[in-house]
């Protein structure tokens, strides 16, 4: 049983602590196959990243580092193959790193794991990707905000912290919105919040630090999964493309409105 | 027990999304012999619901539920369900949704299983299938709690009329202060165009249209069709469009009915997120761009020249068909 704690602490921001949370995930340009009666994703060929969406959140986390004297601890929920990925992380800057070995099975027990873990470190910000590229899940960063009884804001654009509160915009359909919460605060991350052209890129000095860089394993706690995925499965292939020439688009036009029924 | 709908209101209405995830939950609903009860959150209207096969509402009225507040409405909802007994609570991907969805699992202590586009397996437990890998998988996921929750991939099911007797309760949840931890200061929604997750059609521009200042050959075409806008990663990138145009993996999901994609090659990124519309058309010079692989109608040509053509051919067949 979840124990959820509410009771919300008074905060003063002197020596700031940021935990972003990565995933470890297939890059975008992989080709998705799976392998045991489709009951596995297939890793053979493919090259593992940081989380695109956890990705800008780290550099968000390393400019506030820079600008705050904040500490920027990075954790994830794997097994030894993610450690390259934590490496990088560290390249890119983090302090510590912290890898919670248990096999990640739904976002629940990811959240829980992690809310263990940022339970014990008291950070002041919570940094987490809105999705991570392979599941699109989405669950991770609000859960665990519920479960440590602190603020969240999802797909944010825009963060700025004064003092002990975070001025906020989140993407929202067709708009933005502009809100304002008090710290602790977990977010969840995306483009926007920084841009793509500001993505830090490990250095070699950066890569030759990492090396030394504390990445602890914690055991887990091994909480009750909620959802599990039993089988894949591919698209069904599409039918071929139907071509209409340039100079006759009333073709296009009477496709879209008699076969696609779109118009 | 019963099966409880998330419906989502602006202005007073019901967002277009709740009508097809009341047909959703209808269908659960038939498979597995129970009801389907609707929240609404300062509703103006909630008996329009009950022509989607609602058989109750709960309704909820409060000031305090005036403006979005992701903690407070998932809480609202975890009380609904629990005062209904619902065990399955089924919800839409609007952003918003999204935003307060895992908030409300914990609060239910419920799987959650996202981005689900077909009516879940119930013979043998409960299984829903999903999308994965945006959109370039699917995945069989199996909800092992109590209580279910499942969100409904936007488009994926389709709303279907089906009146029944429906009943009407007021409903009023406790508001404690600790749920607002988040103000919400400023809302500023671009209510003059259509929204890319609202969009029935959406016009999309690449890097072959050159120059930001040749958009509104996209803008005039996506004004003749009642279409949302959007870009590719690199316009997206070089700033020649907003962010919030953007589709693709790193960007925004797009699930219209159309989708027009101009000067755009197609790269793999791009094709994941845009997937899940129904119809693809591809324009661009370029015979050989892997865009064309994964579109149903294609045209190789200018877009500098096919636009202006097509906009001006479809209002005249406006013309003709109105």
């Amino acid at each position: 049983m979840l124990k959820i704690c509410y009771i919300r602490k008074k905060h003063k921001i002197s020596n700031m602590k940021i935990l972003v949370c990565i995933s470890h995930v297939p890059d975008t340009t992989s080709k998705i196959n799976f392998v045991d009666d489709n009951t596995k994703f297939d890793t053979n060929g493919v090259q593992f990243v940081i989380n695109p969406n956890d990705e800008f959140g780290l550099t968000r986390a390393m400019w506030l580092k820079d600008q705050l004297q904040a500490t920027v601890d990075v954790v994830t929920v794997g097994k030894k193959e993610c450690e390259p990925t934590m490496r990088k992380a560290l390249a890119i800057g983090a302090d510590n790193g912290i890898r919670i070995d248990a096999q990640a099975i739904d976002g629940y027990q990811v959240a829980q794991e992690i809310a263990h873990v940022a339970k014990e470190g008291a950070y002041d910000l919570i940094i987490a990707g809105r999705e991570s590229i392979d599941y699109n899940g989405g669950m991770v960063p609000g859960m665990l905000a519920k479960m440590l009884g602190y603020g969240f804001v999802n797909k944010c654009v825009q963060m700025d912290i004064e003092n002990d509160t975070a001025k906020i915009t989140r993407e929202m359909d067709g708009g933005k919105e502009k809100l304002s919460a008090k710290l602790p605060l977990v977010i969840g991350g995306q483009k926007g919040l920084v841009e793509e052209s500001d993505l830090k890129i490990p250095n070699m000095r950066g890569i030759m630090m990492a090396r030394k860089k504390p990445l602890n394993v914690k055991e887990p706690q091994n909480p009750q999964h909620k959802t599990e995925t039993k089988t894949f499965e591919k698209p069904a292939p599409k039918g071929e493309v139907k071509m209409v020439d340039a100079e006759n688009l009333d073709e296009l036009i009477d496709l879209l409105h008699n076969e696609a029924k779109v118009i | 027990m019963s099966i409880l709908v998330y419906t989502e209101s602006e202005n007073g209405k019901f967002k277009k999304a709740s009508f097809e995830l009341a047909t959703y939950a209808k269908a659960i609903a038939d498979k597995t012999g129970k009801e389907v009860t609707a929240l609404t959150i300062n509703n103006d209207n909630p008996s329009e619901i009950g022509g989607y096969g609602v058989s109750k509402t709960l309704d909820v009225k409060n000031d305090q539920l005036d403006k979005f507040n992701a903690e407070v409405y998932a809480n609202v909802i975890s009380q609904a369900a629990k005062k209904v007994d619902a065990d399955v609570v089924v919800i839409s991907q609007t952003a918003n949704a999204c935003y307060l969805a895992p908030m409300l699992a914990v609060d239910l202590e419920a799987g959650y299983a996202s981005n689900a586009v077909e009516v879940p397996e119930t013979d043998n437990g409960f299984t829903v299938k999903r999308t994965a890998f945006t959109n370039k998988a699917f995945n069989h996921t199996d909800i092992s709690s109590d209580v279910k929750l499942v969100g409904l991939s936007t488009n994926a099911f389709g709303a279907e009329k089906n009146e029944v007797d429906v009943s009407h309760e007021e409903f009023s949840p406790e508001l404690s202060d600790d749920l607002f931890k988040v103000n919400v200061e400023e809302v500023d929604k671009n209510t003059d165009k259509v929204s890319i997750a609202d969009a029935e059609i959406v016009v999309s521009g690449g890097r072959g249209l050159k120059d930001p200042k040749n958009w509104h050959l996209v803008e005039d075409l996506a004004d003749t069709l009642g279409a949302a806008t959007a870009c590719s990663k690199p316009v997206s990138d070089m700033g020649w469009r907003s962010h919030e145009e953007h589709v693709g993996q790193t960007g925004k999901p797009v699930a219209s009915n159309l989708y027009i994609a101009i000067g755009i090659s197609g790269a793999i990124q791009h094709l994941a997120g845009i997937s899940a519309s129904k119809n693809k058309v591809v324009i661009n010079n370029d015979p050989e761009a892997p865009f064309f692989k994964a579109a149903d109608y294609g045209v190789v040509g200018d877009a500098f020249e096919v636009i202006p053509e097509l906009t001006k051919k479809l209002k005249e067949f406006q013309a003709k068909n109105n």
